[in-house]
């Protein structure tokens, strides 16, 4: 165990825990966009800057990353802390003025667009927080979605921009999406979802005949499971 | 060469029996082929020097070698002749046959081919009677003018590798030491002291621990690595043995950039050398440590130069850095121990095995010590690489060394530390130019590129150029940086466009203070310090551009116009005939005028004027 | 192209992390990275598609475009910069209407502005076809493009 000071608060942690996890355990709120219990921490966001240390030694430093360490000092909401998440905030307002959660989060923080960062005009929603491309390199292990460029061009998309064929459809992207760039349709009757440009054609469920799954999921899970196809085409309400 | 040298004793001999073979007093000619002296044709001037030297039968009688970079690339293609150290400048495939004819031969000095003094038009004979040469201590340079980098025996024979056999015979932790005394900083970028790092590297638990040698150079305006890895690789290599031996590493890579050709082909022909001499591979000259290396040529990211970018690139990802909480030193590539230096670090390391850490602390500041290569570029006289002890004043390294300012302009800034530099204006000429020196007036080291600007430079366009290379070069990880940076560079087109606003300077300003504090890594963290460093010392020009909108410096085009000085002007028609836009006209003998609105600001008639007659505002 | 890809990857020991050495040979090979060829290098390496687009368009060594037969870099590094590189930026793009990192229609020039050569005595410099010229001017660049073929 170590002890530390979050906000002039003692506190006592494990060794290895980030400081982002120990204030939340400890009651004490840290924005985040990037961050996902689920996934390693990436860092890009940086709404969770704390800052460490006191005096000339004093930095900031992301929470979501940083070990808490013996006698630590930790201020959230310090000046320089305020400016940087101000600044990331008005940056990705800017960047995707018509993304309602983050003008929702905004609000909650109490921080207004810069009247002079010119909003994008090109309706992308996608923060590049990340939080899909991890997901599905790391739970769903398909890889089908990744970055390319760099700098201002970079962006989230499928190889080439073009359907992916090893994409399985499974939607998880979308689902841990912060901004609801990702976007997933399904047809009327529910036998196809369509999503990053591609249609699937989805299973029905032996018992109950509601569709559930994308076959190409179903396909992928008995794959890397082994559990028979039979087994996997009831949906999770009949099993 | 294909002989295995199998201990110190042998090695000894072999530089010896090397040295012996080799009569100090036999012509010489030395031809400079780096990559300067071969965009100045230094290629085409080898050939002929192989061949008239064929012609005459003198291929016993002379020694002819090609080596790397000298530095004084502003005069290539160079050459010197030994043993009187002749040096002639600005040599061209008609002056081989007279050089041989008369000063090989006959002994004679041909004046035409003397470095002359522009301002005082005095001529030097001997290479280190040249001011530029003159006034610098080339420690770790300085060799490159006596090696073919392609020919070990030429590096053995200025007892090249007797520091890794000195090395090799002491406990590991004392050469650390030797380091640590020395006060080595990194040459690259953040100046952290090198034996720190190798100390932390030495005891860190983990296994393989890697050296690298980081030669993706990417500051534009610098280029002390690549001459280094092309004119000494053998040097930067020893270097390396030594420090994988004092951290305990059998592994190592060199990331090099894959637009610098010449030195990926030299350092992979030195490894191959070095491999087949027994002084790289398994039980190195007989001590039983063993060391192999890879080169892995980078994909050009600016980014890169960070070393955690660097180690993703390493691994065959995309150059994103990682948070450093945990030191590469513990945790690198593939999160093994890891002691990253650049080319010039490396290249220190035997010199300071060779003569001691003391020697060494001996050179240079309070906390900067040893001698620093830096890159003197832009409007100067001498461009080139010039090795100066740290602590030598700015002034001596563009006036005394540099020769001054281009056509005699007055200078006015000098921009340090690469892209994430600084620009420093003529006040703080006098100060001694050291890490510490250089933080304070809020530029930085860097890799020590120098970048010399004259009243023609406007600095809000250099803000500009910099911060445009910086967004471009993000890597688009973490927010700040990569939105940050596009913003400021909105807000710096925006300003020189004629398009700025009353609080622009302070929005830069703490756009600036956050990005510094909320970028992920060093790129980031350092990127606004170009527009706050201009905003710090030329707010005046900021201020021109917003509120007058007019660029003081005349180089901002929609805040400028061209127009004729009828006082100069003598009717030559010259500027009529380039203007592509048919703007500037005039019949011959007479006075000419440019029509602003169809003028395309384009610079073709200032540029052909003889005359100074086109002027800017 | 299948075969010599392969080639390639096993030169290197189908070791994933010689990912970017391995692109670099296939691009000095056919000149570009096809989508061919980057599906291949994916294939013998075992690396996700996606990782090795991510990659091809990070670094800017790479190009996933065929180049004109002509292929015009001019430095933009700092010392070029503040000799007046952007002037003559200007210039060929006017004169060839190709911006940065685009290839004319008709597949004879490609003109790319590159990170430093470390030939600052010289600056400005455009490297034509491989050659260096420096001391560059905006007349002596329309010299230049006239000879490599330009009609003006």
């Amino acid at each position: 165990m170590v002890n530390l000071t979050i906000d002039n608060r003692k506190i006592q942690a494990e060794e290895g825990q980030t400081i982002l996890d120990v204030a939340r355990k400890n009651g004490i709120t840290i924005p985040t966009l990037c961050h996902n219990d689920a996934l390693e921490p990436s860092g890009s966001c940086r709404m969770c800057s704390v800052e460490i240390g006191e005096g000339a030694r004093a930095k900031v430093v992301t929470s979501c990353l940083y070990p808490v360490a013996e006698g630590l000092v930790v201020n959230s909401g310090s000046e320089r802390v305020k400016n940087v998440r101000r600044t990331v905030m008005q940056l990705l307002l800017a960047r995707s003025p018509e993304s309602e959660q983050l003008a929702r989060m905004a609000e909650d923080l109490g921080i207004h667009p810069e009247p002079r960062f010119k909003p994008s005009e090109d309706g992308s929603k996608c923060i590049l927080c990340r939080l899909c491309v991890r997901t599905c390199e790391t739970v769903v292990g398909v890889s089908a979605i990744g970055f390319s460029f760099r700098g201002p061009e970079k962006n989230v998309c499928t190889p080439f921009h073009e359907s992916s064929n090893i994409c399985i459809g499974c939607g998880a992207c979308a689902s841990v999406c912060p901004t609801g760039h990702i976007e997933m349709h399904v047809s009327p009757s529910g036998d196809v979802r369509t999503i990053w440009g591609r249609d699937f054609k989805m299973a029905a469920c032996s018992k109950c005949g509601l569709y559930f799954a994308p076959e190409d999921q179903l396909t992928y899970i008995s794959g890397r499971t082994g559990v028979p196809m039979e087994e996997l085409m009831v949906c999770s309400s009949c099993r | 060469m294909t002989i295995k040298i199998k201990s110190f004793g042998e090695l000894k001999e072999l530089q010896e029996k090397i040295k012996a073979g080799r009569d100090p007093r036999k012509p010489g000619i030395t031809l400079c082929v780096g990559t300067g002296c071969l965009a100045h044709g230094a290629m085409k001037v080898a050939d002929a020097f192989r061949e008239e030297i064929d012609k005459r039968g003198l291929s016993v009688k002379i020694d002819f070698r090609k080596t790397g970079c000298h530095g004084f690339c502003e005069r290539g293609p160079m050459v010197i002749i030994s043993p009187e150290n002749i040096f002639y400048q600005h040599v061209k495939v008609e002056d081989v046959g007279d050089i041989l004819e008369k000063t090989i031969l006959k002994g004679e000095v041909i004046d035409g081919l003397l470095y002359a003094n522009p301002q005082s038009g005095e001529k030097y004979v001997h290479e280190d009677e040249v001011p530029f040469y003159k006034l610098q201590t080339r420690t770790v340079f300085g060799m490159n003018s006596k090696v073919d980098p392609k020919n070990m025996e030429d590096y053995l024979a200025v007892d090249g590798y007797s520091a890794l056999a000195k090395a090799l015979a002491m406990n590991p932790e004392d050469i650390v030491r030797e380091v640590v005394t020395a006060n080595l900083r990194g040459r690259g970028g953040g100046g952290f002291p090198a034996g720190r790092k190798w100390e932390e590297t030495s005891k860190a638990k983990g296994s393989p621990k890697y050296v690298i040698c980081n030669a993706d150079e990417g500051d534009p305006g610098a280029y002390m690595d690549r001459s280094l890895l092309e004119g000494n690789p053998h040097l930067v290599l020893e270097g390396m043995i030594i420090g994988a031996f004092a951290i305990g590493s059998s592994e190592g890579y060199i990331y090099v950039r894959n637009e610098y050709p010449l030195a990926v082909e030299n350092i992979n022909v030195a490894i191959k050398q070095a491999r087949e001499a027994g002084l790289l591979g398994e039980n190195i000259l007989g001590s039983g440590f063993s060391f192999d290396l890879k080169v892995n040529r980078g994909g050009g990211a600016f980014v890169c130069g960070e070393s955690s970018a660097l180690f993703a690139s390493l691994e065959g990802r995309a150059g994103e850095p990682r948070a450093k909480y945990v030191h590469a030193t513990e945790k690198g590539l593939y999160d093994k121990p890891t002691n990253l230096n650049n080319v010039e670090t490396w290249a220190n390391v035997p010199f300071i095995i060779q003569n001691g850490g003391d020697w060494y602390a001996g050179i240079g500041t309070d906390h900067s010590k040893g001698t620093k290569i830096f890159s003197l570029v832009g409007k100067i006289n001498n461009t080139g690489l010039v090795e100066v002890p740290m602590g030598t004043s700015m002034r001596e390294i563009v006036f005394d060394i540099g020769g001054g300012i281009l056509n005699n302009r007055k200078f006015k800034a000098i921009q340090t530390g690469g892209p994430s530099g600084g620009c420093i204006p003529e006040a703080y000429l006098d100060m001694p130019v050291d890490y510490d020196e250089l933080t304070k007036v809020g530029s930085m080291m860097g890799s020590g590129g120098m970048i010399v600007m004259d009243e023609g430079t406007c600095m809000v366009d250099l803000a500009r150029y910099f911060t445009n290379f910086l967004a471009s070069e993000s890597c688009g990880k973490c927010v700040p940086c990569r939105e940050g940076l596009q913003r400021m560079r909105e807000i710096l087109v925006d300003i020189t466009e004629g398009r700025g606003q009353e609080a622009d300077i302070e929005l830069l300003e703490s756009l600036g203070a956050s990005i510094k504090d909320g970028a992920l890594c060093a790129l980031g963290s350092s990127a606004p310090n170009p527009v706050l460093s201009t905003i710090r010392y030329f707010r005046d020009e900021y201020e021109a551009h917003i509120k007058e909108k007019r660029c003081p410096a005349g180089v901002c085009k929609a805040l400028i116009t061209y127009s004729v000085d009828p006082a100069k002007c003598t009717g030559c028609t010259l500027c009529a005939k380039v203007c592509p836009v048919g703007a500037a006209t005039g019949e011959k003998k007479k006075v000419h005028a440019i029509d602003p609105d169809k003028c395309t600001r384009c610079g073709a008639c200032k540029e052909s004027c003889q005359f100074d007659a086109i002027i800017v505002r | 192209m299948e075969e010599k890809v392969s080639e390639i990857v096993q030169g290197y020991g189908g070791d994933k992390s010689y990912l970017v050495p391995i692109m670099q040979d296939v691009q000095k090979e056919f000149g570009y990275l096809s989508r061919d060829a980057l599906t291949a290098i994916s294939a013998n390496l075992g690396v996700p598609i996606s990782r090795v687009y991510e990659v091809a368009t990070f670094y800017k060594a790479f190009s996933l475009k065929p180049k004109g037969r002509h292929h015009i870099s001019l430095c933009m590094g700092t010392a070029c910069h503040v000799r007046g590189a952007e002037l003559i930026s200007g210039n060929i793009t006017d004169m060839l209407k190709i911006k940065d990192g685009e290839t004319s229609a008709d597949m004879e020039y490609s003109f790319e502005t590159v990170g430093c050569l470390g030939a600052c005595a010289l600056g400005p410099i455009i490297v034509a076809d491989g050659e260096y010229h420096g001391e560059m001017n905006i007349a002596k660049t329309t010299k230049l493009l006239k000879k490599l073929g330009k009609k003006v």
